[in-house]
């Protein structure tokens, strides 16, 4: 889970990291009466789950409060990579001296939580990892220790010469990493972290995302989720334990397991059409879990056709058969349906299946060629 | 041979009293593993189906059966506990069935089994099966045949897809592995490729793997310094979109990093040869000189 930029700069301020004064607004007045109590200069910072917000014209400069109240106008409201802009962030313009790059992150390879610091700040990391990878210092963290304060000013040291800065910079990134623990994060970075023309080491930019697995334990932190943030057909998959992505095809999707859904939507492509999402049921399916799969993937227009792919294993292939005929019992289905499925109580499910009158099918390849040639004759 | 588990594990069960736990005890025990010990807390003392005793304790379990490879099919919350529980009751393999476990808890969990030499699989993973020895996990011991393919994998049920292809058609497996989908798993491809390689009755190796992280880039490096069997591949998620989470937590790709094409590549460079869908491991197998 992601959180947005106003609210990550909440969790680092609780933690002790200065970062600039600002408030979010949902409407350009609320943007206009901000402006006007923070004085001077203001950004105007769209609040949305993904990266280019600035280039999307998403993030404005204003002078004076009237400004900032034109740009909230523009900006609200506004789409960005087709998720609409809800709030805004309005913070005092910052003068800058000098960028740097702080982050921490779960490590795959080593296993650990490292600290990543750079001093080419205020563009995306990955750029700068791929073009200067000499720019990115690194320290591997014992978790069971923390970030030692002595890594924490071996990192500053390359951000800095100002001892002054370099303190400031180390205390920040321990605050990072105790951040990071609390929120239960898999990623924590400031970018970029300044300096002001009068010396100071401030917060500007804050990115945090949570590790989906921590939030039963944390209510606070999953209590940040804002599902107004998100596509509402993911919101309803996720409160019935199912995993969805909707993406740009024609071949409505519906596997258990997310390797295989992975391989079923790679499949739809390799005989030439295209996956209309990606759709996990999980591991022990209900009949209910896929009623609301069902109604997910008929929701969305542009599929043509719908694919079951089931190997059973954990899930029971009759608990599937009958979902699908359970969901298409008040209103018959408008799309051609192909099913495949093979495992664990098969034979029960085909027996349910045919006297619904579905027919079902036992081969991956040959379910996913039928799928592929009714969205293209339906097309 | 096989790698892992094979006649001479004895499973302790942890969780055996749940939903999950007894239902695929009961099917460890058709297909013939010996489940020595179950593990629930406050039911010590009892029974499982008349059969298997249980224990308050891993610790106990151990002691009283000589159990030497434990399974965890424990909720999320209690997951992290259990398995440091079973490296604590000195077993030598714990298969982590859960999933849901928190990636910094993982963080912690490693090191500690690392100063206890006690082996992971998983979290997040379907287990282990070396057909006709034992099953530890929730692998459809059906769908398996005895032979001479390895199989690994990051997935569950697109694991069941390419061993059902292989049993269809003749191809047994020594034996069949699922690491996981985490970010952070306590086998990896690595360690099954040099078991595979080491390993008698193995012939052939097949990898599948998925987008997210390095872990394949990795086994394609290992492969070409030190695998001299044949090994073919597979991996999951070309036409997935960058930056969303594919289901397991690991199955991301980020910015440019962890995509299919990528991993493909490597795989290839390796001279790893290279599925396009998963109907094609018999015919690949094949052509690298393995018989049905």
């Amino acid at each position: 889970m992601n959180l947005h930029e106003y609210q990550a700069r909440a969790l680092l301020k609780a933690a002790g990291i200065p970062v600039p004064d600002g408030e979010v607004a949902t409407a350009p007045n609320e943007v206009e009466a901000i402006a006007k109590r923070l004085g001077g200069a203001v950004v105007v910072k769209a609040q949305v789950h993904t990266g280019g917000r600035g280039k999307a014209g998403g993030v404005k400069l204003a002078k004076t409060a009237a400004e900032a109240k034109r740009h909230g106008a523009a900006i609200l409201g506004m789409q960005i990579k087709g998720l609409t802009v809800e709030k805004v962030l309005v913070a005092p313009a910052a003068e800058i001296a000098s960028e740097s790059y702080v982050g921490v992150i779960v490590d795959r390879a080593s296993q650990r939580p490292v600290m990543m610091v750079s001093p080419a700040g205020g563009v995306d990391i990955e750029e700068v990892a791929a073009k200067t990878p000499e720019k990115i210092f690194k320290a591997p963290i014992d978790p069971r220790y923390g970030l030692l304060p002595h890594q924490a000013m071996e990192l500053a040291f390359e951000l800095y010469d100002d001892v002054k800065q370099v303190r400031q910079a180390a205390t920040i990134m321990q605050q990072l990493y105790q951040a990071f623990r609390d929120a239960g994060a898999s990623l924590a970075e400031i970018n970029p972290l300044i300096t002001t023309p009068d010396g100071e080491v401030v917060a500007l930019d804050a990115k945090i995302g949570v590790d989906d697995n921590e939030l039963e334990r944390r209510p606070d932190v999953a209590a940040l989720r804002d599902t107004s943030a998100e596509d509402p057909s993911e919101v309803e998959a996720r409160e019935m334990g199912l995993s969805y992505i909707p993406l740009d095809g024609n071949v409505g999707c519906c596997v258990n397991g997310a390797g295989l859904a992975m391989a079923t939507m790679d499949l739809v492509k390799y005989y030439g059409g295209e996956p209309a999402n990606f759709l996990d049921i999980g591991g022990s399916s209900s009949p209910e879990k896929v009623v609301t799969a069902l109604k997910i993937i008929t929701a969305d227009p542009k599929v043509k056709s719908i694919l079951f792919n089931i190997f059973g294993g954990i899930t029971r292939c009759d608990d599937v058969a009958n979902g699908i005929v359970t969901a298409t019992k008040g209103a018959k289905l408008d799309r051609p349906i192909v099913i495949r499925l093979t495992g664990t109580n098969e034979e029960l499910a085909v027996n349910v299946l045919t006297k619904a009158g579905f027919e079902a099918l036992t081969d991956m390849d040959e379910a996913v060629q039928q799928a592929v040639k009714l969205a293209r004759e339906a097309a | 041979m096989s790698i892992f588990v094979d006649k001479n594990t004895k499973l302790v069960v942890q969780g055996i009293t749940g939903r999950d736990g007894s239902f695929h005890t009961r099917q460890m025990i058709e297909y013939g593993t010996q489940v020595v010990a179950g593990v629930t807390p406050g039911k010590g003392g009892q029974t499982f189906d008349d059969t298997v005793p249980i224990f308050n304790t891993v610790a106990q379990a151990v002691a009283e059966t000589g159990a030497n490879t434990s399974i965890v099919y424990v909720p999320s919350r209690f997951a992290v506990d259990a398995v440091l529980e079973a490296a604590d009751a000195g077993v030598a393999l714990i298969v982590c069935i859960t999933e849901g476990l928190p990636v910094q808890d993982m963080t912690r969990v490693m090191p500690f089994l690392a100063e206890r030499g006690t082996r992971l699989i998983g979290p997040n993973c379907p287990g282990i099966i070396s057909p006709g020895q034992s099953k530890v996990g929730i692998i459809p011991g059906q769908i398996c045949l005895e032979g001479n393919v390895g199989v690994v994998s990051r997935s569950g049920t697109l694991t069941y897809e390419v061993i059902h292809h292989l049993t269809r058609n003749g191809m047994g497996q020594s034996t069949c592995i699922g690491i996981g989908g985490d970010p952070i798993i306590g086998t990896n491809f690595i360690d099954c490729l040099e078991a595979f390689e080491a390993d008698g009755a193995t012939e052939a190796i097949v990898v599948i793997g998925e987008i997210g992280g390095t872990d394949e880039q990795n086994a394609a490096a290992y492969v070409s310094e030190h695998v001299n069997k044949p090994v073919v591949g597979f991996i999951a998620g070309r036409t997935a979109p960058p930056g969303r989470r594919m289901g397991h937590a690991g199955a991301i790709i980020s910015g440019s990093s962890g995509t299919a094409d990528e991993k493909m590549a490597a795989f290839d460079a390796a001279g790893i040869a290279v599925m396009e869908r998963p109907a094609e491991v018999v015919a690949l197998l094949k052509e690298q000189g393995v018989a049905a």
